[in-house]
């Protein structure tokens, strides 16, 4: 079976002359939950547009199940549904009108129980006759959300999704989307929260100024996440570590001021009173010391900054 | 899915509904407008005018009258259709949805297209009110106004895709189309005008409409018949090449 995304030598040149996306090749698996995280103007809501039919691509190939989405549109869109960064409703329309209108547009016959069940899920139902002007912002947002899952797609891209977006209703739609997962729906989310990417993801993907610098499990990423480091500012430079001290991963930075000492977090002891005692035995005096957690920030920091 | 059925039914009947939440404003204002007309011209000015190729101005004027509301409505509703959602920004969703550009235009316009002829037909039963109407071609007549009302909101869809702000909206409809209605012999026969009016008017394509449609009631016009229905049908043709190519290149609609 084909992957359900496949991405390849995608570009994306706007008129403007701005390079939106400058071959970009990425596939997304069935089932699984993806971030792409990057920050503003990287090209993350360009890439799903494409794929979405909203903005035409310059070259490369999208295939949808291994449907091309500009000759097969039918069958890929079918399969696709888009929430939007931006709330776009019809403002004078019910919530029940633009749902269902949302699920003939994309050529399904009407399924009443269907649309009143997935009303009921996102606490949409005892509002199903209120216009969308009358809602508020965070209702407004599950609105957004219904009409995408209103003809089950088997592929859900949620721009930005909690952008702007209350702690509860937050809790609420990660809750929502891990359900959705279990259901065998792929959710492709953009956001340049590196939390929701960390709390929600199977895999993580960066990108930025429209490449994909790294794919990984964010399993993967928590474990380079996992590592820390104690940096020790010592009284009196050091040229070279003493033989003594092998047995510790150790560095020397700031023209030997610093000794810096990187371990594992999660490992049973961290190896510091030992490392500390034997310092004491050799006479090397430190002033002052600080330890710190890497994070998916720093790595995406760090990846962002070498481009 | 070959055609994407309950796609354009969605939108048609969702575009029904939008016409319908205004239904008094969007009734009212044509069946007023006319009876202002009737009284006006019909009865006031009329009363004081000699027939026009044996036909009473009042009844005379009904044709015109009717096809100046229709290509004005058809090109307000075929616009409006498109327009507010690119303005809204609503229209991601008919963009990422699996509809071709013709189902697109088959749905926004026969849902403008219909709204033309229901006016339409109220300012028929108005206008029965006023004046002894008489339809000599009523087939020929349904046809002239389904014909109009369809090729004038494809045209407005037209206008409605191209437009980037409500003035362009409001720009050609107020600077072309309604001097072009009136100097198109809504109100008089082009013979009444003097040359070289006369011969200037004859390439007006509202002339055509009108004298196909009031040779449909009365069984005469200023042009042939066949001239009014070419005329009707190309300018119907150009508006779909138009928009085939619009959506072929996602011109206005898709960066």
């Amino acid at each position: 079976m084909p992957s359900i995304l496949s991405i390849s030598a995608l570009e994306k040149h706007y008129k403007s002359g701005l390079t939106a996306l400058g071959g970009v090749d990425l596939e997304v698996e069935r089932g699984e939950i993806f971030a792409l995280l990057g920050p503003n103007g990287a090209g993350k809501t360009t890439l799903i547009s494409i794929v979405c039919g909203t903005v035409t691509k310059t070259s490369g190939t999208v295939l949808v199940n291994g449907r091309d989405i500009e000759k097969d549109f039918r069958a890929t869109r079918t399969t696709i549904g888009l929430v939007p960064q931006e709330i776009a409703i019809d403002i004078f329309a019910t919530v029940w009108a633009t749902v269902n209108f949302s699920r003939g547009l994309f050529g399904r016959a009407p399924d009443p129980v269907y649309i009143e069940q997935l009303l009921r899920d996102l606490s949409l139902w005892e509002k199903r006759n209120s216009k969308i002007i009358e809602l508020s912002g965070g209702m407004k947002r599950r609105v957004m959300i219904a009409k995408a899952l209103s003809h089950e797609p088997e592929l859900l891209f949620l721009d930005e999704p909690t952008a702007g977006v209350d702690v509860n209703l937050r809790r609420d739609m990660w809750a929502m989307v891990r359900k959705l997962r279990d259901k065998g729906v792929t959710i492709v989310l953009t956001t340049h929260y590196i939390e929701e990417a960390q709390e929600m993801a199977d895999r993580v993907g960066v990108i930025d100024k429209g490449r994909i610098r790294l794919v990984e499990k964010t399993a993967a990423l928590m474990q380079q996440l996992g590592k820390r480091r104690l940096t020790l500012m010592l009284k009196r430079p050091m040229a070279t570590i003493p033989a003594e001290l092998a047995e510790w991963p150790l560095e020397l930075q700031a023209e030997g001021n610093q000794l810096v000492y990187t371990f594992k977090a999660d490992a049973e002891g961290t190896g510091i009173p030992a490392l500390l005692r034997r310092l004491g035995e050799l006479d090397i005096d430190f002033k002052d010391l600080d330890t710190e957690r890497s994070s998916l920030e720093d790595i995406f920091v760090s990846l962002v900054e070498r481009t | 899915m070959l055609i994407n059925r309950n796609g354009i039914w969605s939108i048609y009947r969702t575009e029904m509904a939008r016409t319908m939440r205004t239904v008094w404003q969007s009734v009212a204002t044509p069946v007023i407008t006319t009876a202002l007309y009737f009284i006006v011209f019909g009865g006031a000015i009329g009363s004081r005018m000699q027939s026009v190729g044996g036909v009473g101005y009042g009844a005379f004027i009904v044709p015109g009258l009717i096809m100046l509301t229709i290509l004005t409505q058809s090109i307000s509703n075929g616009s409006i259709g498109i327009y507010f959602p690119k303005f809204t920004g609503t229209i991601f969703e008919i963009l990422s949805a699996p509809l071709s550009g013709f189902e697109a235009v088959v749905a926004y316009v026969g849902a403008a297209a219909t709204k033309s002829v229901v006016i339409g037909l109220i300012i028929l039963l108005t206008a029965t009110f006023f004046v002894q109407v008489q339809i000599l071609h009523p087939v020929w007549m349904v046809s002239f106004l389904l014909l109009t009302s369809i090729a004038f909101s494809l045209f407005g869809f037209i206008i409605g895709i191209w437009a980037k702000n409500f003035e362009q909206l409001a720009i050609i409809p107020s600077l072309v189309v309604t001097p072009l209605t009136f100097l198109g012999g809504a109100f008089y026969s082009i013979d009444m005008l003097p040359q070289p009016w006369q011969t200037i008017s004859l390439f007006n394509p509202v002339v055509y409409l009108v004298s196909g449609f009031r040779w449909s009631f009365y069984g005469v016009g200023d042009v042939s018949v066949a001239a009014s229905l070419g005329f009707t049908m190309g300018f119907m043709a150009a508006c779909l090449v138009l928009l085939w190519w619009m959506f072929k290149t996602g011109y206005r609609l898709k960066p």
